[in-house]
């Protein structure tokens, strides 16, 4: 088949979508911009249109944006039939049938298997059930924990201090209540950052009124007579009085719809090649399914050819369109998934935001401004070259390390540049925690080289 | 109508905050806060912000056409 006929061919057909969110709603778009004339199914298990989720744990809790409101601006008009409400549950790829929690089934010609993250349930199920129990994650988590904030509630406790949990703890402050932060790590945002940065972020989250306890995890959530939350209890063999807890321990992965299909998926995610075509158990790609967004793990050039798990909004629209495009291309017009990883959060007041992949870094220094200043810079190094960079305040620097980064530029860095400091520019350990552990919302998960690799424990190369 | 902010892209030059405070808003020095929908009394304003950022991180969709093709449990599109 020639490559015109080819193109010709590809934008016809069946296209399904599993996942309605940022992810989907891009790769949809994208389809029909790029001349996509089939039928094109989305699928969403939350019976809402795509929504944006960043505003949840930010504007949404401070009362400045109805978590109701933030359903996503389109690009265009996407044409498509909405499956909304009910999740897919199977996968038939000899049938080439998806199979919904309703007992239906959708045929496709391509698939996009866009199904995200969901939070991490406390471990405790009947503890998690109590009354003021939460976690963060949809519009519906959002609405009802900010319902609950404002209700007259003395103390939260907020349990993992990752970047959705303190910008909860942020949140609760703002709001004027007491806020307990207890982490099982060394220090806030630590599996994303290191310790170094970490150190930066337990100084901002205590001087601003968080009573912030590294090292120790919660061993049980204790509840009243009427289910509802009262206590909970610390491995320090301490107890908090609190009336809300916010779980907020990371993601899962939701692929368990595609066990037994014979896709390479499991809890780290579906893995694709650089394309994002998606690979099977036996690491042959498959030329009919694809994978974007937060659930999909892609193997990266600048880091090592490991594959990279983003939990990141700019990457969900990167690769969505990556996918789409892909999706109705010939082989020579395809193109790769080759985003450096960038993203952001807002918290305490700060602007944090990052490019790159921090936790490869093995050394780091601070370019510009001071960690006790809550301005900065910091740049990671990784055997000799510019892997990521870290702001507090300062997103106007990070184009600038994106081009590093991207043109393998060596470091320590050499250049000359504003607000510097002798004193920090000397290289030290970023200070991540042993990769073997678990760490929350580390939003870059390296998880090694093999496309289907299943095990839970990544082993990585230099612990 | 709704929008959205590319916060990667955004680096808090705050011409949006300028040109239509009741929709944006810094939050401390840099950080930038959004109501994702507006109205009607907004939309000249959002526009003026939307053209006059710098890195063009604003995206807009003034229709407020409910999605056509809905099966399932979705709500109503209103405003």
């Amino acid at each position: 088949m020639s490559t015109d006929t080819d193109t010709e061919a590809r934008r016809q057909g069946r296209i399904v979508v599993v996942g309605a969110s940022l992810a989907g709603l891009r790769a949809a778009e994208t389809l029909r911009d790029q001349g996509f004339t089939g039928s094109l199914t989305m699928i969403g298990d939350e019976p809402y249109e795509p929504y944006d989720r960043p505003p949840l744990s930010k504007q949404a809790l401070l009362g400045r944006a109805r978590p109701e409101d933030t359903a996503l601006p389109r690009r265009r008009d996407v044409d498509a039939a909405w499956r909304l409400g009910v999740a897919a549950e199977g996968l038939d790829r000899d049938a080439r049938q998806v199979r919904l929690a309703n007992g239906d089934t959708v045929s496709y010609d391509r698939l996009l298997i866009a199904t995200g993250t969901r939070a991490r349930p406390w471990i405790h199920p009947e503890e998690a059930a109590l009354d003021g129990v939460f976690v963060l994650r949809t519009r519906d988590d959002s609405a009802c924990l900010h319902r609950k904030l404002t209700s007259g509630v003395s103390r939260v406790l907020v349990i993992g201090a990752g970047f959705t949990g303190s910008e909860v703890a942020s949140a609760c402050r703002e709001l004027g209540l007491e806020v307990t932060v207890a982490e099982r790590g060394p220090a806030p945002l630590v599996g994303a950052l290191g310790g170094v940065i970490g150190a930066a972020a337990d100084r901002l989250q205590r001087s601003k009124g968080v009573d912030l306890r590294c090292g120790v995890s919660v061993t049980a959530l204790e509840g009243d007579y009427g289910g509802r939350l009262r206590r909970a209890h610390l491995s320090d063999g301490t107890a908090i009085d609190a009336e809300v807890a916010v779980i907020s321990l990371g993601a899962v992965r939701n692929t368990e719809w595609l066990a037994g299909s014979g896709v390479a998926a499991g809890p780290r995610g579906v893995a694709c090649d650089a394309g994002c075509r998606v690979f099977d158990v036996n690491g042959i790609v498959t030329d009919d399914i694809y994978a974007a967004g937060d659930v999909a793990r892609s193997p990266h050039p600048l880091f090592d050819y490991q594959f990279l798990s983003l939990e990141h909004w700019g990457n969900a629209v990167e690769q969505a369109e990556i996918a789409a495009h892909n999706m109705i291309c010939a082989g020579t017009k395809r193109i790769p998934h080759l985003w450096v990883p960038m993203f952001w959060s807002s918290q305490f007041g700060i602007n944090i935001k990052s490019v790159g992949v921090p936790p490869l870094g093995d050394q780091l220094v601070v370019t510009q401004g001071s960690l006790t200043e809550e301005r900065f810079v910091a740049v990671y190094g990784y055997r000799g070259r510019v892997i990521a960079a870290a702001t507090f305040d300062g997103a106007k620097w990070l184009g600038f390390y994106q081009e590093q980064i991207a043109a393998g530029a060596p470091f320590p860095p050499e250049y000359r540049t504003v607000d510097r400091r002798t004193e920090t520019l000397q290289p030290v350990d970023p200070d991540f925690p042993d990769p073997h552990l678990p760490t929350h919302g580390p939003t870059v998960t390296l998880s090694g080289h093999s496309p289907s690799e299943r095990r839970v424990q990544f082993v990585p190369s230099r612990a | 109508m709704r929008l959205v902010v590319d916060l990667n892209r955004c680096q808090g030059f705050a011409q949006c905050v300028f040109l239509a405070p009741d929709v944006f808003a810094l939050h401390g020095e840099e950080a930038l806060l959004f109501s994702p929908r507006f109205d009607e009394e907004q939309r000249d304003r959002v526009e003026k912000a939307a053209a006059a950022c710098p890195v063009q991180a604003i995206l807009v969709d003034y229709s407020d056409e409910p999605t056509r093709g809905v099966t399932g449990g979705v709500e109503p599109h209103v405003d």
